[in-house]
């Protein structure tokens, strides 16, 4: 494997198991073969709808869930099914998460101080002069400054962009190499969410990390990740640089997708969008074939018989759709 | 000129807090003639739906005061006690989509039903009679009308949502006021209910009052745009003044800070947060966040001048170019 390459998912799969009645298994097919390599410094949005799987393939990388099927593999190592405590630790170190919600993630209980101290000491950090030292950096890298003012407030004393930064600096104090943001800016105001993304984009660039941004906004994607990935029911339908993607979509839902979404533009209200019918389906039975195909304005032949794989179109842009099977 | 279905004067809501009274509107004037669309936008906190649940005479139990002029068709409101305004005016004349109303639909009860219980139960309307103008009513907004005699939970979030919205409207509303109706549904769906509020303004020339967070949502239903800002309309113009050419620092900032997916630009954003509404900052309420902020802007409040083509702008910026209040 490449060096540069930190993770590398291959035919990743998540599945859930819900009991049904007495004997009955019901099977969610959250994620059903996601294969992607991110490299060193990378941030690559994962964008899609609410049941998409976009969350549960997130967590999955950093394995908060153990996957199904399929292999995980961080920074040169196979971490699928890791099991030694050992080994687990040092991969959390690297691989963090910040949450969704602010104001759900944070222990009420507890001061900004404890809440960035807890992973330190958890991992072994015994002096008390040096964990403070590297909150208060952390703290000043989220720019809560001056930390001291920060230090011993509650989390409900602060506000809620102010919080998403102490989320930030909780995943950053172990100085990790890889961080997933599961949609870290829907709960926070319109006029400072740009503040939050370049604030992820300042501490990329600063640590080299890799981002993984998981997220509804297909709009914030194009301004702050550098790939996209597209997902529906489960499976990548389509990957490349996110501009490209967003100017120059190749896979109908895509379109679909960007078409939806509105720029603040009067002319809007003259026109009707061009939205597709219907909604996301069920991940317990997923239609046959291109899971899309039940909404698909293109749908033909093949579409509702063979699964279509990723093809490469352009230099580094995939889709999965089979309009592009003969081109 | 057409005489307006709704004007709002003067309107103040304050409630009582254990901090002291928190003053969640101030000073909010604004007006809507029969078939026009009015965006309130604003961030968390600004006010707007406190507005709303003005509008409706809806209050909470702390709410410690409430002035003002509500003029419903010429006839103010305010002066109108419970029993009368129940009568006569709410759902009739004005009706309200709750954020979330999509959740509280009676889960035993079938869908078609609890939107024409109403009738039933009020109007006096046989069972039959109403079930068919629920019918109606389901075809308006996009819902196969068999769907009467489904229960909540065989519908999808979009569908739920619709079913809202038919039944605010089953007692033939002038005024429909929406709080987010979106807000928890995905864009795909969202786009689908834009599509069709745009079919229901049309075909019953409905005035509408959309309440949301994102100004570029508000683009693609409503005629004017009313920014607030702690409890305060900060600029009021037509949708191509307020999105266009942004007057108030506020308005612009935000317009900036909202990416775009057509277009390029650099994103903006406003450093610092809302305003406490118990305690806010002396003069303008945006002073301590505004990039332009010069000698009396945290001194007096600035008053709403009205500038070229009747657009209300609340900044001392515009104190020259304006004609004064």
């Amino acid at each position: 494997m490449e060096d540069n390459v930190i993770l590398r998912l291959e035919d990743v799969r998540t599945y859930f198991f819900l009991p049904k009645g007495l004997f009955k298994t019901i099977v969610v097919k959250a994620v059903d073969g996601v294969s992607l390599d991110m490299k060193r410094g990378e941030s690559l949005a994962i964008v899609g709808e609410s049941g998409s799987g976009k969350t549960t393939l997130g967590r999955t990388a950093i394995r908060l869930i153990e996957p199904t099927g399929g292999r995980i593999i961080f920074d040169g190592k196979d971490i699928t099914h890791l099991k030694d405590e050992n080994e687990m630790k040092m991969f959390r170190r690297n691989a963090q998460i910040i949450f969704q919600d602010p104001f759900m993630s944070l222990n009420p209980y507890m001061t900004i101080r404890e809440i960035l101290e807890e992973p330190l000491i958890i991992h072994g950090y015994k002096d008390a002069e040096e964990r403070k030292e590297i909150i208060e950096k952390s703290l000043i890298d989220v720019k809560l400054q001056p930390p001291e003012e920060f230090l011993l407030k509650y989390p409900h004393m602060l506000s809620g962009g102010q919080r998403q930064r102490v989320g930030i600096a909780r995943a950053m104090v172990l100085n990790p190499k890889f961080i997933v943001a599961d949609e870290p800016v829907s709960m926070i105001d319109a006029s400072s969410r740009a503040e939050i993304l370049y604030l992820f984009k300042s501490l990329q660039e600063k640590y080299n990390l890799t981002f993984m941004y998981i997220t509804h906004d297909i709009a914030t994607a194009k301004y702050f990740s550098d790939n996209l990935a597209v997902m529906y029911l489960g499976k990548v339908v389509e990957y490349g640089p996110s501009r490209e993607v967003i100017l120059n979509p190749k896979h109908p839902y895509t379109s679909a997708l960007i078409t939806a979404v509105p720029d603040p533009d009067p002319k809007n209200r003259f026109i009707y969008r061009k939205v597709i019918s219907g909604e996301i389906p069920s991940a317990v039975n997923p239609p046959p074939g291109c899971r899309f195909h039940t909404r698909c304005p293109y749908k033909f032949d093949p579409c509702d018989k063979s699964e279509p794989t990723l093809i490469q179109v352009n230099p580094n842009h995939k889709v999965a759709c089979h309009l592009y099977n003969k081109k | 000129m057409s005489q307006n279905v709704l004007e709002v004067e003067g309107l103040n809501l304050a409630y009582k807090t254990v901090r002291g009274d928190l003053l969640a509107v101030k000073d909010v004037s604004f007006s809507l003639k029969p078939g026009e669309s009015l965006g309130i936008v604003g961030e968390s906190g600004c006010g707007k739906s406190s507005t709303a649940y003005a509008l409706m005479k809806m209050l909470p139990p702390n709410t410690s005061m409430f002035t003002g002029k509500i003029m419903i068709d010429g006839e103010n409101i305010m002066d109108l006690d419970e029993s009368e305004l129940r009568r006569r005016i709410r759902w009739k004349k004005i009706a309200m989509v709750f954020q979330g109303a999509m959740n509280s639909l009676n889960p035993v009860i079938k869908v078609g039903f609890q939107v024409a219980e109403p009738l039933i139960v009020h109007e006096n309307v046989p069972k039959n009679e109403a079930l068919e103008k629920a019918k109606e009513l389901f075809k308006l907004v996009g819902l196969p009308q068999d769907f009467i005699n489904r229960y909540p939970h065989e519908l999808s979030g979009g569908m739920k949502q619709r079913v809202v919205i038919a039944m605010s409207l089953v007692l033939n509303p002038k005024i429909l006021i929406l709080d987010e109706p979106t807000s928890a549904l995905d864009v795909m769906i969202q786009a689908q209910i834009m599509n069709m509020l745009k079919d229901l303004r049309k075909t019953l020339n409905i005035s509408i009052i959309f309440i949301t967070h994102d100004i570029a949502l508000a683009s693609d239903l409503c005629d004017k745009i009313a920014v607030m800002y702690g409890g305060q309309i900060m600029e009021l113009g037509s949708s191509e003044q307020v999105l266009l050419d942004p007057k108030h620092p506020y308005s612009a900032k935000l317009i900036g800070s909202i990416p775009t997916l057509r277009s390029d630009k650099k994103l903006e954003f406003i450093p610092g947060a809302p305003p406490d509404l118990v305690n806010p900052p002396p003069g303008c309420r945006f002073n301590p966040r505004c990039p332009h902020r010069f000698d009396p802007c945290d001194k007096e409040e600035p008053p709403l001048y009205i500038l070229d083509g009747g657009r209300q702008v609340k900044c001392f910026l515009y104190k020259m170019k304006g004609l004064g209040e």
